[in-house]
């Protein structure tokens, strides 16, 4: 098995997590090279052939152009498996390889299944094993799948070039406006789509104030108004990782839980049992939290005799 | 000026999956179906459009499977789309994002739509290719994970979102395909009137075949539970009883409820 992985970098940086592109190397068994359009200066530690472009005539973002560098070094390397990160670059770039080298493509790889790969289905609640019926595929893995082993080596770098041309034009980057730090709090609980109401972000507003923790959110919370997007906790917000994070009608998808899952401890209150938050939970309270979460917060400030 | 809305119907994902008997896919009964969560998004951006230009683009919006389909191309029609095309499938569920795109691209060929909104992904499925593959196949212009989108005189400005709240701006002329993303606007909720309006609305049915159905690049089996590990604790029961087991757990096993210890 040969294995071309496509590294990617983000704001001028190399993306930390194209480690996990080796760790899914190794864990296949496949004989690796890498692809990168990024900067000389900033080179991954990686032991194998690394097919580079320039990211300053080829763009961060240039799916056209960067479609025709990876086609160049499939046309090179003649890879079985072509592997992307599930990320803003690789679920946008996968598609485009595969349909021009009419392979099939499996998204969000979270394991190894025979000749096939396991992704989650239905929210995280289910999952498949999609084997590929093309010679080759084109794989995005999802993060945190595969373990990441520190990359030491030294690449052979092979500089490859194709038309950089492109019918969409990228204006630039913009980053998030207001910024609320919730690195440093000790305790996070996080309100998700499961409050309901606008109204009930007190009762998690409360529940907080009472740990002396701030508030986080999911992305529908955000969304919908509720809470300042600042608060957005996932791949897409804050990465936190706080002693206590409770998580509260938050079902679990994989995008949120990757920002949290290094918390302490992770208490998830939900009506559904079956929600996958439960596997990232210490401990699962079913139920509604309309009733639950004011009986804990009362509870705290009893103890606390009113706050900390 | 022409706009395509692909959506997919999805069960509410608050249901209860079995698989069934192949293992391929879950099994039907008991589930609620609705509309794609992005694809809503899809269909709002694309009415907002028709609204924009004072109603002169026709909206069409395409959905591939069963019967049941339909109850959600309804709800498209009485957001405000023109007109309905379902490609009658009942083996969707089994076809492969290959095929799926095959039939959109195969539909739009000929129609020249100047821009297709689909859904970023489905959240059965979770692929997030279909909406690449139709602009591959068509040879248009695609940005995928929209969360920002302006039209003027045929040139679109589009943002689209990546990692750690960073947000990329792109410019780019129809045609074009945007994969559309949570947070893009908000959807609104049909009205009554609406509602009855969106009955008289045409809704083509097309044979899959009619419509150019390749064959499938994968094959999927052991749709199963995900099983999650066995190390947290489950509480249920009188919330009062759970609140007092939880303090007294956190006492335990953490530190947070220690006076001072608040940074
Ligand atoms: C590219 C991409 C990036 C993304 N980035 C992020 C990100 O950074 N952060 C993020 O959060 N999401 C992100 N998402 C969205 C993510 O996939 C989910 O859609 C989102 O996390 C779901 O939020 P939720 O759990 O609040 O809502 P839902 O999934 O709707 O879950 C609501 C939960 O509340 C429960 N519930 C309902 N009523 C009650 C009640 N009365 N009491 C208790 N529980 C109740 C339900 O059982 C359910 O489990 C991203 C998605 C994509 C595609
Ligand atoms: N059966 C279908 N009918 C119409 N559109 C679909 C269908 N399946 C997927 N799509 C569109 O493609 C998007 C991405 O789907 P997926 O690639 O399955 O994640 C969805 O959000 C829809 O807009």
């Amino acid at each position: 098995m040969r294995a071309l992985l496509v590294g990617e970098c983000r704001a001028g940086r190399l993306a930390e997590e194209i480690s996990e592109l080796s760790g899914f190397a190794v864990a296949l068994g496949a004989e690796a090279s890498m692809l990168l359009v990024g900067s000389l200066d900033d080179l991954p530690a990686f032991e194998g052939r690394l097919y580079f472009a320039d990211s300053r005539e080829y763009g961060e973002y240039n799916p056209e152009a960067h479609k025709r560098l990876v086609m160049e070094a499939v046309g090179r390397e003649r890879p079985d498996a072509v592997v992307f990160l599930h990320s803003s670059y690789g679920w946008d770039l996968a598609p485009r390889v595969a349909a021009a080298m009419k392979a099939a493509q499996v998204s969000g790889v979270t394991g190894i299944d025979g000749g096939g790969y396991t992704v989650d289905s239905c929210n995280g609640k289910m999952k498949r094993t999609v084997s590929p019926l093309t010679p080759n595929v084109v794989l995005t893995l999802q993060s945190g799948a595969f373990s990441s082993p520190k990359l030491s080596g030294v690449p052979e770098v092979v500089r490859i070039d194709a038309d950089p041309g492109s019918k969409v034009e990228f204006l630039g980057c913009t980053q998030p406006e207001e910024v609320v730090d919730l690195s440093r709090a000790r305790v996070i609980v996080s309100a998700g789509r499961g409050v309901g109401k606008q109204e009930h972000v007190d009762l998690v507003r409360e529940l907080a104030a009472a740990f002396g923790g701030e508030v986080g959110a999911s992305r529908p919370v955000v969304d919908a108004g509720w809470l300042e997007r600042s608060r957005q906790i996932g791949i897409t917000g804050q990465s936190v990782a706080p002693e206590l994070y409770v998580a509260c009608g938050i079902s679990g998808a994989i995008q949120h839980v990757a920002g949290m899952k290094g918390s302490g401890f992770i208490l998830a209150v939900n009506t559904d049992q079956d929600a996958p938050i439960a596997e990232a939970a210490d401990v699962f309270v079913v139920a509604d939290l309309v009733q639950f979460l004011p009986a804990l917060t009362a509870r705290l400030k009893a103890r606390h005799g009113g706050s900390f | 000026m022409n706009i395509l809305v692909c959506i997919k119907q999805v069960p509410d994902m608050g249901g209860r999956f079995a698989p069934n008997t192949f293992g391929t896919w879950f099994d039907d009964a008991g589930l609620v179906f609705r509309m794609n969560d992005c694809d809503e998004y899809a269909v709002e951006e694309a009415v907002r459009l028709k609204e924009q230009l004072g109603g002169t683009p026709e909206v069409t919006v395409l959905s591939i499977g069963p019967a049941r389909v339909v109850e959600t191309i309804r709800k498209a029609l009485a957001m405000g789309c023109d007109r309905g095309v379902h490609v009658d499938d009942p083996s969707a569920s089994e076809r492969d994002p290959w095929q799926i795109s095959s039939m959109i691209a195969g539909h739009a060929m000929s129609r020249q739509y100047d821009l297709i909104f689909t859904g970023m992904q489905s959240e059965d499925r979770g692929s997030a290719q279909v909406g690449v593959l139709v602009a591959e196949r068509l040879g248009i212009s695609c940005v995928t994970g929209t969360i920002g989108f302006g039209w003027r005189d045929g040139i679109v400005t589009a943002e689209r979102e990546l990692e750690g709240g960073l947000r990329g701006m792109m410019r780019l002329a129809a045609p074009a395909l945007l994969t559309c993303q949570q947070g893009l606007n908000t959807p609104r909720y049909p009205t009554l009137p609406n509602i009855m309006k969106s009955k008289k609305k045409e809704v083509a049915v097309l044979r899959p075949e009619e419509v150019g159905l390749d064959g499938s690049l994968s094959s999927v089996a052991g749709f199963r539970t995900h099983e999650h590990k066995a190390a947290g604790l489950v509480l249920k029961g009188d919330s009062g009883d759970i609140a007092d087991q939880v303090v007294a757990l956190l006492d335990s096993k953490t530190t947070v409820l220690r006076r001072g210890g608040v940074r």
